[in-house]
């Protein structure tokens, strides 16, 4: 292919305004493809949260609400759930296990979740992995805690260190249960979910902490030591959520109903997956502007390249008769110019994509520990080379703009130069 | 049967104006160039020169009149069909700006290759393309083979006029139609290009016509002829 090798030679020749080019287009492929991934991996990410629970139960409100207290530990729960009734659904005859949420206490900013060892066993995320400790084992005593992968990471905390939990959900607490400390036991392996930013305790700890507070703020005469407290029934009268494992799956709807139409008191029970379906339509929206503010990225790297092409056609009216005169016809104009635009963008594509996965590799760790998002580096998925594969033809079709011109000048000018 | 002269170009009747103009710009009663002949075109400019050759190349269709090249009528082929016969037919060399200037000399030279099987396959005859393309240079007085491989914007303007005699002649085309190339020559190179160009058409056969407004040039040719002669535009 002839044309091909001279459009190589004439870009090469005007390398400087080609490389710009080329590299418009390849950090708009960058960007594109970078949302993408991004987009999809949040979104996989997301639904990874929590696996293998049936149905989450909580006091009524929403299921959105729900669920964003609940598994992403955001927000607060408007209402508690009573002992009474956890007990009567954990003895349900479908319900296999149950795991109860005790929330509303912090420390150093990351919340701290009363439960009890259900929580170890039947938690799960991805595709159905359970939770695994680093270190150490579960709490087996009420001052004892067990802390997520990124809490130990952050605040840099090792089995057998103590920490003071604040009542409330401040980062510096106003209220501090200084009286009654709580030893790290055990550290979870990551997951990247909410679980590895939570500092989980047994239901009898949360309620341990509380004795001697009275509306939020410590009694004053009272003073209640942790050995103590150890003495005391540390029966919880409320609860905050609980997650329901069922023997079978068929009975879910059973359940939820059961649930829903409970009379002694008014409660709600979702199905995880409904509900991140609905909390991720809500976010789908920020989540498709980032990707139209992508495509236009890359509409105006091409819109680039068809400034650059048709610039350099009044200059390259020369080229085009000589090249006339040694016997190129007008379509072998229009194909040259045609490759120019192609080499180009399958260039900056290429480029792209090597950007892309330098990125990649430079933000991973980066995204990982700031923001919680794991990244996965893979292969292009067969949908990124669909992109890439549109992005290059439209490059093509945009070429056609100015092989037009130049073949319709180049049919007017003949051999002379008008210049 | 080789021996008798044939006509290479016959023009009859030639008239051509530019569309929406009714002044014809040129008016050509008859014309015949034989093959193998050297004609100089003697034409100041203005006088109808590069419509003239636009018309024999097939880059513009006459009025009326007919033009035969190689005993077929250019005036009835379609424009594709003039566009290969061009390519296949006629080598041009021209006053400037002849050359591709990010391209190489040796690639310069077989340019026209890629555009016509025709001279493709006369070109490699004896040899490759490429083979062809140096034999040619070294005729031409470029015999440093490093030379061959350079920019074409490194080499003088003399040296550029012999590629683009070359790439002209690459192939040999039956018609070498020469406009002005050697305006922009001092005195000495001009007759030693033209020593060469006449040697390279009569090694291919082919037929030279050379347009140019100076006249010492003149007598180095078998044949010349005055456009204002020819041509009959303007003086009736």
């Amino acid at each position: 292919m002839a044309m091909l090798r001279l459009a190589m030679h004439s870009l090469w020749n005007r390398r400087v305004t080609a490389f710009l080019t080329v590299l418009t287009i390849a950090v708009s492929v960058c960007l594109l493809l970078g949302v993408e991934k991004i987009r999809n991996d949040a979104r996989a990410n997301f639904a990874n949260t929590i696996a293998g629970t049936d149905l989450i139960v909580g006091a009524r409100s929403g299921s959105i609400q729900l669920l964003l207290y609940s598994v992403f530990r955001i927000g607060n729960a408007t209402n508690n759930v009573s002992w009474e009734s956890y007990q009567h659904f954990a003895n349900h005859r479908s319900v296999a296990w149950t795991i109860p949420l005790s929330l509303g206490d912090s420390h150093r900013g990351y919340r701290v979740l009363g439960t009890d060892h259900n929580y170890f066993q039947h938690y799960k995320f991805a595709n159905e992995r359970p939770l695994s400790f680093a270190q150490g084992q579960a709490f087996d005593d009420i001052f004892e805690a067990v802390l997520g992968a990124e809490v130990a990471k952050a605040l840099n905390y090792s089995l057998g260190q103590e920490i003071i939990i604040n009542h409330g959900l401040g980062k510096v607490g106003i209220t501090q249960h200084k009286d009654k400390p709580f030893v790290v036991s055990g550290i979870l392996a990551p997951t990247g979910t909410p679980v590895d930013q939570t500092i989980h305790v047994s239901l009898q700890g949360i309620e341990a902490i509380h004795i001697g507070w009275q509306n939020g703020m410590p009694m004053r005469n009272l003073k209640i030591t942790a050995d103590q407290v150890r003495q005391l029934e540390l029966q919880p009268k409320t609860i905050t959520a609980f997650m329901v494992g069922l023997d079978s799956k068929l009975a879910t709807f059973r359940v939820q109903r059961d649930v829903n139409d409970y009379r002694a008191e008014p409660l709600l029970a979702v199905l995880p997956g409904v509900a991140l379906q609905e909390l991720w339509g809500l976010m789908s929206i920020a989540e498709r502007a980032l990707l139209i503010i992508a495509v236009f990225v890359v509409i105006s790297g091409l819109i680039g390249m068809l400034t650059m092409l048709l610039a350099s056609l009044n200059e390259r009216r020369r080229e085009m008769a000589i090249l006339r005169s040694v016997g190129a016809r007008p379509i072998h104009i229009f194909s040259l110019l045609v490759s120019e635009a192609g080499l180009l963008t399958i260039l900056g594509a290429g480029l792209g994509v090597a950007l892309l996965y330098s990125l990649l590799l430079i933000a991973q760790p980066l995204l990982e520990s700031q923001v919680g998002l794991y990244i996965d580096i893979t292969m292009l998925s067969s949908y990124d080379l669909q992109l890439i594969g549109f992005i290059i033809g439209a490059g093509f079709i945009i070429g056609l703009i100015p092989a037009l011109r130049a073949y319709r000048q180049s049919l007017a000018d003949g051999m002379t130069i008008r210049i | 049967m080789t021996e008798r002269i044939a006509p290479v170009i016959t023009a009859e009747h030639l008239t051509f104006a530019y569309p929406g103009k009714s002044q014809h710009v040129l008016d050509i009663p008859h014309l015949q160039i034989n093959a193998a002949e050297r004609v100089f075109i003697k034409g100041a400019s203005g006088s109808g020169k590069s419509t003239l050759l636009s018309l024999l190349a097939g880059v513009l269709v006459p009025t009326s009149g007919v033009i035969n090249i190689l005993g077929q009528p250019l005036n009835q082929m379609r424009s594709r069909q003039r566009d290969h016969f061009r390519a296949d037919h006629i080598g041009f060399i021209f006053q400037m700006f002849n050359l591709i200037p990010y391209l190489s000399v040796i690639d310069n030279v077989i340019l026209p290759c890629h555009f016509s099987k025709q001279r493709q396959s006369k070109a490699c005859t004896q040899h490759s393309v490429h083979q062809e393309a140096q034999r040619l240079l070294r005729h031409l007085g470029l015999d440093d083979d490093q030379l061959h491989h350079r920019r074409v914007t490194e080499l003088s303007i003399g040296q550029q006029q012999r590629v683009a005699a070359a790439r002209a002649l690459i192939g040999a085309p039956e018609i070498i139609i020469a406009d002005e190339p050697t305006s922009s020559l001092d005195a000495d190179a001009r007759a030693s290009f033209l020593q060469l160009l006449f040697a390279e058409c009569a090694a291919a056969q082919s037929t030279l016509l050379f347009v140019s407004h100076d006249a010492s040039l003149e007598s180095l040719f078998p044949r010349s002829l005055a456009l204002h002669d020819l041509n009959q535009a303007g003086t009736h």
